[in-house]
């Protein structure tokens, strides 16, 4: 029972300290057997190219890459959602003018994929691609559809929670982040052996997105709120103020 | 872990967003036009870096994705726009290249210059596969990198700091191959600052 063998493992991490970052042996999730290092990663001292990062603006991105209910000419079928948040670095400082990129499997739990072979509908009107930069605030902002649970092979009886993938930049290179937001209360995290490489609970629970009456549009659509938080050495030095960089 | 430094947090310092896999299905999502082409390759300075991403049997990770941050061939880091929507006369220092059915990842790009006098010139790389739980950072050293002189080489055994080497190839291409596990695992680092990053 994949449950069983997700527990111990929790069990072990408690006895010492538990992980807000996942594990990356997890034998549970099968597919880390073979792909994770077996040695200790490397103390490094960040130089400058790590503590910089590539700079995105307003050519790279389309406005309307960040609805995806929008791309094919028609209505997605599915249950309209708006995933909202801001981008922040360790210390509360806004992320500023950097790429956001989402994918995410259709209502039906399909992605537009040559591997995904999951018999369920393909949806003609949804990509399930989105990009955006965040604002001065950090904020980002997509309009999708919420994307359905789906089965895979990692165990019998294997689903996904219904999940949304992020790629984030940081103000450094050192803090790339790709990561999934999931939704509250899905009856399948405690069976996810992805979700659960983490092996910290309030960790576990900084992927979940909050449902937020305030930003849910009468007879239109939910809201879901998501903040980000970077970590990872970036420059000590401030930036001077000025504007030049994303002319 | 050897590094066992207690950072003082920050008032209202956050807890950071865990990471998570990329998955198998991230191909349609993050691969763009021109991201493995750093420089058109009629450049008169373009060089292939190219490799294969293998896990611990030995076998090429058919769904992994490499990406890259250098500075030009004059170690000046780039701050230019347009990393996604690509003008091929402007370097950006950044690309992403998924790894093809043999595992095979490539760029066209121009060799670091380094950005301290002295330093070893370096590529910056970052790894992400289904299977692996979180990104991995690395480096890809020019060959002729001065080993001596460089802290983050001379700190490891030289059988492993050969991992962080690319090999020079016949044709001037550099090869950097990924070992995620086994025999000639790749040094993958930390940049460690406040213990979030494991």
């Amino acid at each position: 029972m994949i449950s069983a063998e997700i527990a111990a493992l929790h069990a072990a991490d408690a006895r010492t300290s538990a992980q807000v970052q996942p594990r990356l042996d997890f034998p549970p999730y099968r597919s880390t057997i073979l792909r994770h290092p077996t040695k200790d990663l490397h103390h490094a001292d960040p130089e400058e190219i790590e503590l910089l990062s590539p700079v995105f603006g307003h050519q790279d991105v389309d406005p309307l890459e960040a609805d995806l209910t929008i791309q094919r000419g028609g209505e997605p079928i599915g249950e309209r959602i708006r995933i909202s948040g801001r981008v922040l670095d360790g210390e509360g400082r806004p992320v500023r003018r950097q790429l956001v990129e989402i994918w995410q499997a259709n209502a039906g739990g399909r992605y537009i994929h040559k591997r995904d072979q999951h018999p369920a509908p393909i949806d003609p009107h949804f990509t399930g691609v989105g990009r955006t930069l965040t604002d001065d605030d950090g904020g980002y902002s997509f309009v999708s559809i919420k994307p359905g649970p789906y089965p895979w092979r990692n165990h019998r009886n294997a689903w996904r929670p219904a999940h949304v993938h992020f790629s984030v930049f940081g103000d450094a290179f050192t803090q790339r982040l790709v990561t999934q937001m999931y939704f509250p209360g899905d009856p399948l995290f405690a069976l996810d052996p992805i979700y659960q490489s983490i092996t910290d609970q309030s960790a576990r629970d900084r992927l979940v997105a909050r449902y937020d009456h305030d930003t849910s549009e009468h007879e239109w659509l939910l809201g879901y709120t998501w903040d980000i938080v970077l970590t990872g050495s970036h420059a000590t030095w401030t930036e001077p103020e000025q504007d030049g960089d994303h002319a | 872990m050897p590094e066992d430094v207690v950072p003082e947090r920050v008032a209202g310092g956050l807890e950071p967003t865990p990471g998570q896999t990329v998955g198998p299905f991230f191909h349609f999502a993050l691969p763009y036009r021109g991201g493995q082409d750093l420089v058109p390759a009629g450049h008169p300075a373009a060089v292939r870096l190219h490799g294969t991403v293998t896990d611990g049997a030995g076998r090429p990770v058919v769904d992994a994705m490499i990406e890259i941050w250098q500075a030009d061939e004059h170690g000046q880091v780039s701050r230019q726009p347009g990393s996604l929507a690509r003008d091929p006369h402007v370097f950006t220092g950044w690309g992403r290249s998924a790894t093809d059915d043999a595992g095979h990842y490539r760029f066209t790009t121009v060799e670091p210059g380094a950005t301290v006098d002295g330093a070893a010139a370096f590529v910056s790389v970052c790894v992400h596969a289904r299977g692996l739980l979180d990104r991995l950072f690395t480096r890809a050293y020019l060959p002729e990198a001065a080993v001596a002189a460089d802290p983050l080489l001379t700190s490891l055994d030289p059988d492993r700091r050969r991992t962080l080497v690319a090999v020079r190839e016949a044709d001037g291409g550099l090869r950097f191959d990924i070992r995620l596990q086994g025999e000639d695992e790749t040094v993958f680092l930390t940049f460690d600052r406040d213990g979030a990053d494991r």
